[in-house]
């Protein structure tokens, strides 16, 4: 297998704290791959440094092979690098409908279209109706975002990073807050996306990415602790020392 | 030379009376209080008032020039300003700037568009020569209130009880909510004591700013500048702030009068661009 | 099944883009005063004119999210432009409006690299100091700008070399409408389009607008220049109109009246600033025939209430109304045929 996205010695210092310790990783193509950690392991400050928000102090990013260290974040998305947030950051006063629509439509270059309706071109419409249809949001379509129950609001992130078609997509924590009975349900909804789209998955909740990846790495103060498939990560008492170890703080 | 630096920092000195309570809206309740200038208006019509149609004595109308506002901070505050804390900012500006246009046309009304002129006590007229520098008496007495203000307000800031509140309400207003501090009731002193300063700086400013109905409007800019240069976090930012652009105006309004306000305007606009959290303050 | 949701899909975002019949009916209304309301044109051409400004400033504030103080600037700009240009001869109008777009629109792309850094309050003040800036050189550059005297000596060639202006404001209203119009129309797809979607997006979450691969500040920068030559066009509608320009195009309480109609009538819809117009000018003629000098202070009231009872809200109960009424298209999108997609 190829390598869709590969970091290379990140680090990531703020003022006195290292938050990213030299992390080289690697996520294969089409991989289901889930980084976990305890609280503060600096799952999110990775995936801010691989999508551009915040600049690494040394190392380097590639996407497919390219080098993607310097860009900026909406030119990572046009390259292929798409992502959630763990908080819903979605357009509250705009439909699923538009939202999706918006993110098709920028994939497709029509953001500079100032001209022609939104809606007017048959690949925009199919497309829409594809994800909609995928993330189960159907019924939902016309409603106000902010109206929406919270697991649907979730769907619909995950909608809108996949409809700028990535070739790498960044899960940050797709299942907080969402009701139990749901969250399995999510992440098949994820898992059962095309084998095209990598999916780097993050997630504080050890025991739900069990059934969802086929690849886990743990990230512990910053530093890439161990990696491994689903079995050998499950089974290694390490792991389970540094949750348990975690739990004791809490 | 040395006459102008001084008109200039007893300039920047009642600008920073006036605006120090716009640093506190602004820094505390995160509000875009564009009505400033109103209650410094409101002291300055109370002394013009008092001295010309009741012949009550200037000094003695300073600390009424103060309290009079207060008051009607406070009671603004309570009823009206409270329920805008958390709306957007585009809110904040259309409200305050509506208040300032009934305040505008209320003293119009009220007292005419015409100059209000108070008449100084002889005391303070004139100019006397200190090692060859003509140095105006009122400008002197407006520096050393002034100065004892700023020594004041400062230490309050840094060694009472109250000050400390007020540092960690600025800071973070939840957390200081966390830790029990009443930060609306420190919201509305501040606020009133912010209204007050305004309006002892405008009753103190009559003189030598002017006083007609449409001073908020000609001086809003002016504070402005003074909180947004200087920032929010510190009362000496904006201090420094207010010493430099007095100095600054005063400066420039005498040697190069054809240029004007524009000068500061652009220096304004060119310290905000290079550092929008002020010229004094860390970028965060 | 998944044909039916297609076309729920497509009627659904072409339906924004389609006029209803109030929006029809609101512009047969406007030209009809053409007609029936002779004595009322030159207060209707400043209706006209403030709307064409305060859409102007709904395209930044109602659809980018950016508060501007200083919105007169390009509105002073474009008057002042047209204005000299018809002082010194090229007294065609056509050429004065472009000239006065595109001199505004220079301005706005410049000026938008300055405001569109920093929070709400470093924009409010670079929008307010950019338009005192320009307010000082008018006043100094009074070689150019006849400064405090104000441009005088203004003389308009006819429109399009046929229509000569009268002094019943009949062909400045019709000029000015006409103009209004045509860049409504114009406004109008621009918010229907992706263009205008994206923008959208940007006012709701700018974080989030940028992860789904919109170049936010490109975005901005657009729309901040198109929205400074709309009012560099409105201002040159005034010159030419009222054959005059004083320092007033450019001064603190233009920008604030402008924001103040715009938030009568509601912003983020388009109609918001051509209502927000029309019931301020009346308003204004009401009370300043009631008292003359003060309406200032009922204008003020006016705007601490609108803000009080919640702006917000009011909006939207405005914007529901105009949709139930306006937004009312001939065929209801369930009933829509699959072939008549309205392509355009």
């Amino acid at each position: 297998m190829t390598i869709a996205l590969e970091t290379k010695g990140l680090v990531k210092r703020f003022g006195g704290l290292v938050a990213t310790d030299n992390v080289s990783f690697k996520l294969e193509h089409g991989a289901r791959h889930a980084l976990i950690g305890p609280n503060g392991a600096g799952k999110t400050t990775f995936i801010n440094l691989l999508t551009g928000v915040i600049k690494p102090t040394a190392g380097q990013i590639f996407l497919e092979g390219q080098e993607i260290t310097g860009l900026r974040p909406e030119l990572r998305v046009q390259r292929g690098l798409a992502r959630t947030f763990q908080i819903n950051q979605l357009f509250p006063a705009m439909t699923p409908l538009e939202t999706i629509g918006l993110a098709v439509s920028e994939r497709l270059g029509g953001g500079r279209d100032w001209w022609r309706v939104t809606g007017s071109k048959r690949e925009i419409i199919d497309e829409i109706v594809e994800i909609a249809q995928r993330f189960r949001l159907t019924d939902v379509l016309d409603e106000r975002t902010s109206n929406l129950a919270y697991g649907k609001q979730r769907l619909l992130e995950i909608a809108v990073a996949f409809a700028c078609r990535p070739r790498v997509l960044l899960l940050d924590e797709p299942a907080a807050g969402v009701p139990e009975a749901e969250r399995h349900e999510l992440l098949a909804t994820v898992a059962a996306l095309p084998r095209d789209v990598s999916v780097l998955l993050i997630e504080h909740d050890m025991d739900l990415v069990f059934s969802f990846a086929d690849r886990i790495s743990v990230l512990v103060n910053g530093a890439l602790f161990t990696e491994g498939t689903v079995e050998e990560v499950s089974t290694d008492p390490r792991v389970r020392a540094v949750y348990l170890g975690e739990s004791v703080d809490e | 030379m040395l006459t102008i630096l001084f008109d200039g920092i007893a300039y920047g000195m009642l600008l920073f009376v006036l605006a120090c309570g716009l640093a506190v809206t602004l820094g505390l309740m995160n509000f875009v209080n564009l009505a400033h200038g109103a209650f410094a208006m409101a002291g300055g019509y109370i002394t013009a008032v008092l001295m010309n149609r009741m012949g009550v004595p200037f000094l003695a109308t300073l600390p009424l020039a103060f309290i009079g506002p207060a008051i009607l901070g406070l009671v603004l505050e309570r009823t009206l300003y409270k329920r805008l804390y958390t709306r957007s900012h585009l809110d904040q500006v259309l409200f305050s700037i509506g208040l300032v246009f009934m305040a505008v046309a209320a003293i119009d009304y009220s007292f005419g568009s015409q100059q209000q002129l108070i008449q100084l006590p002889s005391w303070l007229q004139g100019r006397v020569d200190i090692l060859g520098v003509q140095v105006g008496l009122y400008r002197s007495f407006i520096i050393v209130i002034c100065g004892a203000l700023v020594v004041a307000l400062q230490l309050i800031l840094t060694k009472t009880r109250f000050g400390s509140r007020l540092r960690a309400a600025v800071d973070d207003p939840r957390v200081a909510r966390g830790l029990g501090i009443n930060v609306s009731l420190i919201f509305a002193t501040t606020f009133a004591f912010g209204s007050g300063l305004a309006g002892l700086g405008g009753a103190l400013g009559a003189e030598i700013l002017g006083l007609d109905p449409t001073f908020p409007l000609k001086f809003m800019i002016y504070f402005l500048i003074v909180v947004t240069v200087g920032g929010t976090t510190s009362i000496t930012g904006p201090f420094l702030a207010s010493l430099l652009l007095g100095i600054a105006d005063v400066a420039g309004k005498y040697y190069v009068p054809s240029v004007g306000a524009f000068v500061i305007y652009t220096l304004m606009i060119v310290v905000l661009v290079l550092r929008p959290q002020g010229l004094f303050e860390r970028a965060r | 099944m998944s044909t039916n949701i297609a076309d729920h899909v497509r009627s659904s975002l072409v339906r924004r883009g389609r006029w209803g019949i109030g929006e029809i009916l609101f512009w047969l209304i406007a030209a009809a005063t053409l007609y029936f309301l002779p004595e009322r044109h030159l207060i209707l051409n400043e209706i006209a004119i403030i709307g064409l400004f305060a859409l102007s400033l709904d395209l930044i504030l109602g659809y980018a999210g950016i508060v501007s103080l200083g919105h007169a600037a390009f509105f002073g700009l474009g008057a002042y432009t047209a204005g000299i240009l018809a002082r010194d001869g090229l007294a065609d109008p056509l050429l004065g409006l472009g000239a006065a777009a595109i001199a505004a629109a220079i301005l706005g792309f410049v000026t938008s690299f300055l405001v569109l850094r920093g929070s709400d309050l470093t924009k409010l003040m670079v929008t307010l100091g950019v338009a005192l800036v320009l307010g000082e050189i008018a006043n100094q550059a009074s070689w150019l700008t006849g400064g405090a005297d104000g441009l005088q000596g203004i003389t308009m060639g006819p429109i399009l070399g046929l229509f000569e202006f009268d002094i019943f404001g009949t062909t400045a209203y019709a000029y000015s409408l006409t103009v209004t119009f045509l860049l409504f129309i114009v406004a109008r797809r621009i918010v229907v389009s992706p263009y205008g979607l994206s923008l959208r997006s940007i006012r709701d979450n700018p974080l989030k607008a940028r992860a789904v691969g919109i170049p936010v500040n490109r975005r901005l920068v657009a729309v901040y220049t198109l929205a400074a030559a709309y009012a560099g066009v409105a201002g040159a509608l005034l010159a030419q109109t009222t054959q005059f320009v004083s320092l007033d195009v450019l001064a603190f309480h233009r920008s604030a009246d402008v924001m103040l109609v715009l938030v009568i009538g509601g912003v983020g819809y388009l109609y918001g600033g051509l209502i927000g117009a029309i019931v301020f000018k009346v308003l204004q003629d009401v009370i300043s025939a009631w008292t003359p000098q003060y309406w200032q202070f009922w204008i003020g009231l006016i705007l601490v209430i609108i803000v009080l009872a919640g702006r917000e809200r009011l909006t939207e109960r405005v914007r529901t109304l105009w949709k139930g009424v306006a937004g009312r298209t001939a065929k209801s999108p369930e009933t829509l045929p699959k072939t008549s997609t309205r392509e355009v």
